[in-house]
């Protein structure tokens, strides 16, 4: 048998709680210091401490990121589910199992390792408590001995994960040195996978999408921030919050930026549409639940044309739905998000760097076009770790949009809130406070006319909404563009977005390998452009892969553009909570072609 | 005594000039479209007229409410003031970003009874406990006018509505709530009682975190009738008036000085003097204990108790809580906004 380098799943089973997340991200990351492309993906319940969770590396010599299905290395340290996870393995698997854990069912066909974690750990620390902790460093030691993961690369590993706490730092290296002498004292002949040291990670970044959002938003100018926790997107906020008590305080120490921490979800939406309203930039965070309770005040941001960004990381919906998982749900939904009619800029990030460039960018097209601007991450990209080259600093100028200052009052004629005086649908705003006779009008939710006054005729009601479909129709070539990749003869195209895009990286390439090639859009914002009905005509076939039961943007783009698409559009979907694999894209599009699957 | 004089609003002459030069003109907003005699115009013209007195630009001025009747109000004093007609029961979320997004604005939010104490509760609650600088009032009527006179919250249990339908619930005393919630400004009133609605509003105006004044306001239309207990003739009938209310403003107080024997004096925050001339017994409203203590015996007594309830001039507000700077973050610029380079290259460094 042939040796794999640098291409496998390492997948381990632990109790939420146990601490075992330190270790999952030294193992994970002493994979990255050999130079070698990893993702992380951690599968969690939706409890704090006592439930299985589970924690995935996937070393990548081409540095794909999605998920991919299948285990090579299982370690095995919750006896709740060692019984089934080790069922679920395919034979040959490698199987580190805790000693104390006994199998009803012995299986013969894999090469498994009972480890007697108990007795390792206890010549490392006598206080039991530590213990706990240090056990899950032993099997970073073990893993890492028999793949060849050098000693330097899980020293530099755990020096980051103990940043200043040294003692904590040499305990830990003093568990994986533990772990390294058995794995020597029971060698594996002809484990079948090596990690070798690579240069494909040099310079290279690890951070969660919540982090690289907030980071961005905290670097564009974020002034007020509202949230109320909810899985997954807490820690964009908190991310925020971290970043913000960094870098963002005057001469004096006082706070250029205001946190507020609410009640609910209704209240989040109302402080930053308060403070849109009053000319700061401002964001709130949150999941499809929060969604729900806030759609009231997004068509009051909308109708009134108040600047507002809101995050959703998404997680599976409907109801609680499953929290600790991730989906595309939320689409159609945040489109058409409020009563009457509605329309809203909808930006998709797929990447760490996407999230980073759009935490500034929705703050911008929000005060640009003032409007509510959703940011739909997921669960997978906004929890879990990815790989990515550094973020640039952006230093051009922030985009506050049409607003009159006191002095440009001075120079018109009239101010009319809510006139299309430029021809592309946005009109001109004041901010409270601004000392001219010509500055004050009055926002409402009702109807109004262009002037602000209230109004229930006809002719204003219509003047009002049709003009914010005009706004709407100019953000369609001014929100992020597709990015689109060809491959020369292909006749079949792919379509996708967010976090999909990284299942479709590999997918290509292993649709390639079946005789299959394929151009691919990646959709980066609504309102979608004419370039997506371009690249449809263009084909003869054209998948749109996403993660939802419905095939929400498939439907988007089918309404957006029906006469031409509807000989040409097909659905791949995958919506079970766990991310999109490869394999699952290239079955659905395979079967599409009729191509036989195997 | 309570005098109603809601038909004769803002009767001042029209060359009077406050501090500012203005006349109370600049301080008066569109026409009103509530029912004639609507104990809301009154307050208006309440608003209209503290604000004039105390010599306050308008246009530093901000208004806002939910739905409602008495949330239409806002359009009805300070035209130069922007304004923000928001949604049912959720102003005080709105108010808090606005306060935060731009610390100087003087913020005012007319509420009612339904939009406060029903589906409002939540977000008034919230408020008072973040104490955002704001003066936030409730026009009191019991009912829901714009639905044509269901109870709302703070209907009193036994009320009659106009069709003879006897409320069974027990009401919210918004007032009692927010003491207990730890507002350190709270005060209820009378839309027929002008001379004690104006210098409260004032002195709420002046106060450094939120102020809440509920008013008991007559529904003309829904709630006017025998049996009601929000109606002109028994909110008159059962005022209890704790104290004589006068206000003096900063800037004006010269060596004033108030018998201790018959007025309590609060000096508010910013140096203007909230007077409060003792009646049948002395109020003292510097503890929170006492508040409650009245409003529980005026209960029970079946009384209205009107006055400034209870007020600690020294709140810390929301935006000092925070530590924000003292300039308005919306007048902030760029380079006050985003870090410098070399922030960013340090957490990319540390993420590598």
């Amino acid at each position: 048998m042939g040796v794999i380098v640098n291409d496998f799943n390492i997948m381990v089973g632990t109790v939420n709680g146990s601490g075992s997340q330190s270790a999952n991200l030294v193992l994970m990351r002493s994979i990255f210091n050999m130079g070698v492309p990893i993702a992380g993906k951690n599968i969690f319940p939706s409890n704090i401490a006592g439930l299985p969770t589970w924690f995935n590396i996937r070393a990548s010599e081409h540095g794909y990121m999605c998920r991919r299905a299948g285990t090579e290395i299982l370690v095995a340290m919750n006896p709740a589910t060692a019984a089934d996870d080790v069922a679920q393995m395919a034979p040959g698997t490698l199987v580190l199992l805790n000693d104390t854990i006994g199998l009803l069912k012995e299986r013969t066909d894999l090469r498994l390792l009972k480890v007697p974690f108990t007795k390792l750990v206890a010549e490392i620390s006598p206080e039991m408590k530590l213990r706990k902790l240090l056990v899950n460093m032993i099997y970073v030691g073990i893993v890492a001995q028999y793949l060849g993961i050098e000693s330097d690369a899980i020293d530099l590993a755990i020096d980051k994960q103990f940043s200043g706490k040294k003692k904590a730092a040499d305990l830990n290296k003093a568990a994986v040195r533990v772990g390294q002498r058995w794995a020597t004292e029971n060698p594996i002949e002809n484990l079948g996978y090596r990690i070798e040291r690579r240069e494909k990670t040099k310079g290279k970044i690890i951070i969660d999408g919540n982090a690289a959002g907030a980071l961005g938003a905290v670097f564009g100018g974020l002034q007020v921030l509202a949230w109320y926790p909810i899985t997954p997107s807490s820690s964009v906020c908190e991310s925020a919050i971290a970043y913000l008590e960094r870098f963002r305080h005057d001469k004096n120490g006082k706070a250029t930026y205001a946190v507020v921490q609410c009640e609910d979800e209704l209240a989040s939406a109302g402080v930053v549409i308060g403070a849109g309203w009053a000319g700061a930039r401002s964001m709130t965070a949150t999941a499809g639940p929060g969604i729900s309770l806030m759609a009231e005040f997004v068509g009051l941001s909308y109708y009134t044309e108040i600047p507002a960004v809101i995050w959703d990381v998404q997680r599976v919906g409907p109801s609680t739905g499953l929290p600790t998982r991730t989906a595309q749900g939320d689409v159609a939904f945040t489109y058409n998000l409020s009563h009457g009619d509605t329309a809203h800029i909808v930006l998709l990030p797929a990447t760490v760097r996407d999230c980073y460039d759009f935490g500034a960018e929705a703050l911008d097209l929000a005060e640009e076009f003032q409007t509510p601007v959703f940011v739909l991450s997921d669960l997978d990209l906004g929890m879990n770790n990815w790989m990515s080259d550094p973020f640039p600093y952006h230093d051009k100028p922030l985009r506050r949009g049409k607003v009159l200052s006191k002095e440009k009052l001075d120079q018109i004629k009239e101010f009319a809130r809510y006139r299309d005086v430029d021809g592309d649908g946005i009109p001109y705003r004041t901010l409270p406070g601004t000392d001219h006779a010509k500055a004050a009008y009055f926002t409402r939710g009702s109807g109004h006319n262009d002037k602000a006054e209230y109004s229930e005729k006809p002719h204003d009601y219509k003047a009002i909404v049709d003009r914010l479909k005009k706004k709407h129709e100019t953000a369609r070539s001014r929100v992020p563009q597709p990015v689109v990749v060809t491959e020369p003869g292909a006749s079949i195209g792919i379509i996708a977005y967010g976090t999909t895009h990284h299942a479709i990286v590999e997918g290509r390439d292993l649709l390639k390998k079946s005789g299959i090639k394929t151009d691919y859009m990646q959709i980066r914002a609504l309102p979608l452009c004419e370039d997506v009905l371009r690249f449809i005509e263009n084909h003869e076939r054209v998948y749109v892969v996403e993660q939802n039961r419905d095939g929400q943007m498939h439907e988007l783009i089918r309404s957006y553009g029906r006469a031409l698409t509807d000989d040409k559009l097909r659905s791949v979907r995958h919506y079970d909570g766990t991310p999109i694999d490869a394999k699952s894209c290239v079955d659905g599009i395979l079967a599409g072609e009729k191509v036989e699957v195997n | 005594m309570a005098e109603q004089d809601q038909d004769t609003p803002a009767a001042a002459p029209a060359q009077k000039m406050n501090k500012l030069g203005l006349s109370l003109l600049n301080y008066r907003g569109g026409k009103s479209t509530l029912c004639a005699g609507c104990g809301h115009d009154a307050i208006s013209a309440a608003i209209t007229q503290a604000y004039f007195e105390l010599g306050m630009n308008p246009r530093q001025v901000a208004k806002l409410s939910g739905i409602g009747c008495s949330s239409k109000t806002p359009a009805y004093f300070l035209g130069e003031a922007f304004g923000f007609n928001s949604v049912h029961g959720r102003m005080p979320s709105v108010a808090t970003g606005a306060n935060l997004a731009n610390r100087a604005l003087n913020l005012i939010g007319v509420s009612g009874d339904g939009d406060t104490a029903s589906i409002g509760l939540g977000q008034f609650c919230h408020l008072v406990r973040r104490n955002a600088r704001m003066v936030y009032i409730v026009e009191n009527n019991g009912v829901y006018g714009l639905t044509k006179g269901q109870f709302s919250a703070t209907a009193d249990r036994g009320s009659v509505q106009k069709k003879g339908e006897r409320n069974t619930y027990e009401a919210i005393d918004v007032c009692a709530l927010a003491i207990e919630l730890g507002c350190d400004f709270v005060a209820r009133s009378f839309s027929g009682d002008r001379k004690q609605l104006i210098p409260m509003l004032q002195a709420a105006i002046m106060h450094s975190g939120t102020a809440v004044i509920d008013v008991i306001s007559p529904c003309v239309t829904f709630n006017d009738h025998e049996g009601s207990t929000k109606s002109y003739d028994y909110t008159k009938a059962h005022d209890w008036i704790l104290h004589e209310i006068g206000f003096v403003p900063g800037a004006d107080n010269i060596e004033v000085e108030f018998d201790p024997g018959t007025t309590r004096d609060v000096k508010m925050h910013d140096g203007s003097h909230l007077t409060l001339k003792k009646l049948a017994t002395d109020y003292d409203p510097s503890v929170r204990l006492n508040a409650l203590s009245v409003l529980q015996q005026g209960k029970a007594d079946g009384k209205i108790v009107t006055g400034v309830l209870y007020v600690n001039p020294n709140s810390e507000s929301f935006a000092d809580s925070l530590k924000m700077v003292d300039e308005p973050l919306a007048h902030l610029a760029e380079k006050d906004l985003r870090p410098a380079k070399s922030c960013l290259d340090q957490v990319m460094d540390e993420l590598r």
